[in-house]
């Protein structure tokens, strides 16, 4: 019975989506403040009706109810509660509902924080937002209802694919989504203003808040969703330029992108125009991303779904938003007017150089990611594109990039000094070359490009300090004014430090791990050894275990360094017993930042089993770094000038008047 | 600089830096593509050793063979043609015998043993990749799940 109420709910929430999305436009069209007020109550109470409905199903996967098709297909009795629970997502069905919930989610912030928008702005974003909801409230509704009963209900599940049975799993598709969908309100603002035909400063001051939440949850679950495919699937990479993962990327670049250009927009007023096309854009791409995954074009882990109606559905959903988006925007863009003029060496410069760059990224991605897809559907040829197209073409457009990135907030606003910023900058360059040379000479060996790309990250790392010492002034006033100043400096100051910073850091990992790492394939039987990164691993033998839904065999190794025993490795081969599914379970050891990866192959005939060791020199760099980008995002949100409903103090005229007079 | 100039550069420079970005992905795509083959359309196109493909079908029942240290030899089949392969490393978890897999490298010269970098097996019970299915079915193979090859 509390199923069917579930599903009832749910039409309940498309019924209030369709309210949401009709009357406050009407109320904006005749002026009506009436029909207007009514967006937020709508907003508000369609979170709380999906709220209800994805407790409903929730409820059923913790109580192992299998009279629901959905509950059935993907959990166990048996399965440890974390996993029942993440099971609730780890499926088609579900995380479409997860998508809905965070979808109004965000709607019901806007509505609830947004008290400060112009009453016709607010009615016209939460609009929007009701589109959005009422497109996928009914499209789960119509294809993908979780809420399906089986009878007679069977005795037990059929389990949750083994691959997701992780922690990692319980939490990167609430993270990625929570960035993915998080950007529809970005897209519902530029709409709203598209529709009004009046956009300014304010708006992108509104704007940026939503675009660093979302940015810092897609960073956050881009990490670890990484760091998940790393250790759980056993073969040692973090990134494959999977076409599931560039639809997570593909939203991150546009969305980077989006920030820097919403800043230009909300300080100089310029880029207007551009900024209300990249906050199309990027949700655009999620609704791609979320179209790739979700038709089943794509064969992947995360590919559930390969029901075609699904697909076209899907596909329908995104030519009308981002078609109609784009129409509208064509529409409209000609009568926006345009903004303040900046020389090409400027702060603004340096922000149209990053966005020129990020965007042109994307493209990149894009292309290789739907290249084989499209030449499918028109030769019926079957091309794959990998990694090596992904690395050349990504990878050097980042470099003129990275290396740009300590430049720009040394940059004055609209006429700014390249030779004094680069004077600026010799210390963190120096810093960059001296550590790459003494990594050099303690190292020793692998190519040139390698220090080069090391000395990149030290040099960014050192950059982002330089503009925080710089800004307080270290070295032109005393220490206690410096350090007051320090702390006097704007969140967002601090943030952009951080998020560059952290970019250095995640360079300097994935530098050190693709050029240093070392891997050995070999056949062990117990007493032999192997070497790697400095370790001497001894296999000691196998060893049964059972867990709560899976049989396992573990192989146990002691790890010595010198010949003194420092650790050792438990690494298993798992096979979960309702689907018969084997999955390995690599045995990692941290040594500082670096890692021990070793993973159980075959068994031989004559007793052996082929063993895979890696030393990943550095390797949690590459996560470190995501989530200081993510710490970087979460204290400029803190910024106080950005808070919606801060009264503006009186720092900004100041500002302002300093600007002037600057000129 | 005017305004006029000034646009006039940065537009430039946009447009100089985006046409190097077209240039470097053709380039790219023209390097690193590698188009999918199984077995029975090897005999009519000739593809050169050395280059990159990725080889789909079955595995042969039977024919997995392990030999010196990690080294494994099996054969893809798609019941028309077959063709042997070997693998240094471990094979994915999902990989056996009469089921789908996709085997990206290249042929050696002189003999036609395909040499393969990466191995790719299904996800699951119900999982065959894509492209191996849908070749598999326009020649006519049923793939109604292990019974397939016997």
């Amino acid at each position: 019975m509390i199923i069917e109420l579930g599903h009832y709910v749910l039409v309940l929430v498309l019924a209030t989506a369709i309210i949401q999305s009709l009357l406050p436009l009407a109320g904006t069209l005749r002026n009506d403040p009436a029909l207007m007020a009514v967006a937020p109550p709508a907003a508000v109470s369609g979170f709380l009706l999906t709220v209800f409905s994805f407790g409903v199903l929730t409820l059923a996967y913790v109580t192992s109810d299998f009279s629901v098709l959905n509950v059935w297909e993907n959990s166990h009795s048996m399965q440890p509660l974390i996993y029942k629970f993440s099971g609730v997502w780890g499926n088609h069905e579900g995380s479409m509902m997860l998508w809905l919930i965070i979808l109004t989610f965000f709607s019901a912030l806007v509505a609830s924080f947004g008290t400060n928008l112009p009453e016709r702005l607010r009615a016209n974003v939460l609009a929007v937002q009701g589109w959005i909801t009422a497109a996928f409230a009914l499209f789960i509704l119509l294809t993908s209802n979780p809420f399906l009963r089986l009878d007679p209900a069977p005795g037990e599940g059929k389990d949750l694919n083994p691959i997701l049975q992780d922690v990692g799993l319980a939490i990167h598709p609430p993270l990625l989504y929570l960035g993915y969908v998080g950007f529809s309100v970005c897209f519902s603002f530029a709409i709203a203003a598209l529709i009004d035909g009046r956009i300014d400063a304010a708006w992108a001051r509104w704007v940026r808040p939503w675009a660093l939440a979302a940015w810092s949850f897609l960073t956050a679950g881009i990490a670890m969703g990484s760091y998940w495919a790393y250790y759980e699937l056993g073969w040692g990479g973090w990134w494959f330029w999977d076409p599931v993962e560039n639809a997570s990327f593909m939203p991150w670049l546009a969305g980077t992108a989006l920030l820097h250009s919403a800043l230009v927009m909300e300080k100089r007023e310029a880029l207007k125009i551009w900024t209300v096309l990249l906050a199309i854009l990027t949700f655009s791409l999620s609704l791609l991303g979320t179209f790739l995954v979700r038709s089943g074009v794509l064969t992947s882990v995360h590919a559930f779904a390969t029901d075609p109606t699904r697909g076209v559905f899907i596909l329908a959903i995104l030519v009308i938003f981002i078609g109609g988006a784009l129409s509208l925007f064509a529409f409209r863009a000609p009568t926006l007017k345009a903004g303040g003029l900046f020389a090409p060496i400027s702060r603004e410069g340096a922000l149209v150089f990053n966005n020129l760059i990020l965007t042109t990224a994307a493209a990149t991605v894009l292309t290789g990611t739907l290249y084989p897809l499209v030449l499918e559907a028109l030769t019926g040829e079957k091309i794959s594109v990998g990694a090596p197209f992904f690395n050349l073409t990504f990878g050097l457009l980042m470099v003129p990039l990275l290396l740009a990135v300590p430049f720009g907030p040394l940059l004055a606003w609209k006429r700014g000094d390249l030779l004094a910023a680069g004077q600026r900058l010799f210390a963190a360059v120096g810093v960059g070359l001296v550590i790459a040379a003494i990594v050099q000479w303690a190292h020793g060996g692998g190519p040139v490009l390698a220090y080069f790309g090391l000395a990149l990250g030290f040099y960014m790392m050192a950059g982002a300090v330089t503009d925080l010492v710089l800004r307080a002034g270290v070295g032109k006033v005393t220490a206690s004014v410096a350090r007051k100043r320090l702390f006097g400096l704007p969140g967002s100051a601090f943030g952009t430090a951080l998020a560059h910073f952290g970019l250095g850091v995640t360079v300097i990992g994935i530098v050190a791990v693709t050029t240093f790492e070392t891997e050995h394939v070999v056949e062990m039987k117990p007493g032999t050894t192997v070497e790697a990164g400095g370790f001497v691993l001894t296999f000691d033998g196998m060893r049964q275990g059972r867990g709560p839904n899976y049989t396992e065999e573990s192989g146990h190794f002691t790890v010595a360094r010198g010949g003194v025993r420092v650790t050792d490795i438990w690494s298993s081969k798992r096979v979960y017993t309702a689907r018969r599914m084997p999955t390995t379970e690599a045995g990692i050891r941290t040594f500082g930042l670096s890692q021990l990866y070793v993973s159980l192959g075959d068994p031989m005939n004559d007793g052996g089993i082929v063993v895979r060791v890696w030393w990943k020199p550095m390797i949690l760099c590459i996560w470190l770094g995501g989530i200081i980008m993510m710490a970087g995002g979460a204290v400029s949100l803190f910024d106080r000038r950005l808070r919606i409903g801060a009264p503006q103090g009186a720092r900004r005229p100041k500002a302002a008047a300093i600007l002037e007079a600057a000129e | 600089m005017t305004r006029k100039q000034k646009r006039l550069a940065v537009i430039g420079g946009g447009v100089t830096f985006l046409f190097a970005a077209v240039l470097l992905v053709m380039f790219a795509f023209s390097q690193s593509i590698a188009y999918f083959y199984v077995p029975g359309d090897l005999a009519k196109a000739d593809v050169p050793p050395g280059t990159r493909i990725r080889l789909g079908g079955l595995v042969e029942a039977g024919s997995v063979k392990r030999g010196e240290g990690s080294t494994v030899t099996f054969t893809v089949t798609d019941t028309i043609g077959t063709v042997p392969v070997t693998y240094t490393g471990i094979l994915p978890d999902l990989f056996r015998e009469g089921q789908g897999v996709v085997a990206e490298g290249a042929f050696v010269a002189g003999n036609r043993v395909f040499v393969a970098d990466t191995v790719l097996a299904k996800h699951d019970e119900t999982y065959m990749p894509k492209d191996v299915a849908d070749r598999l079915q326009a020649q006519g193979v049923t793939l109604s799940g292990k019974e397939t090859i016997k």
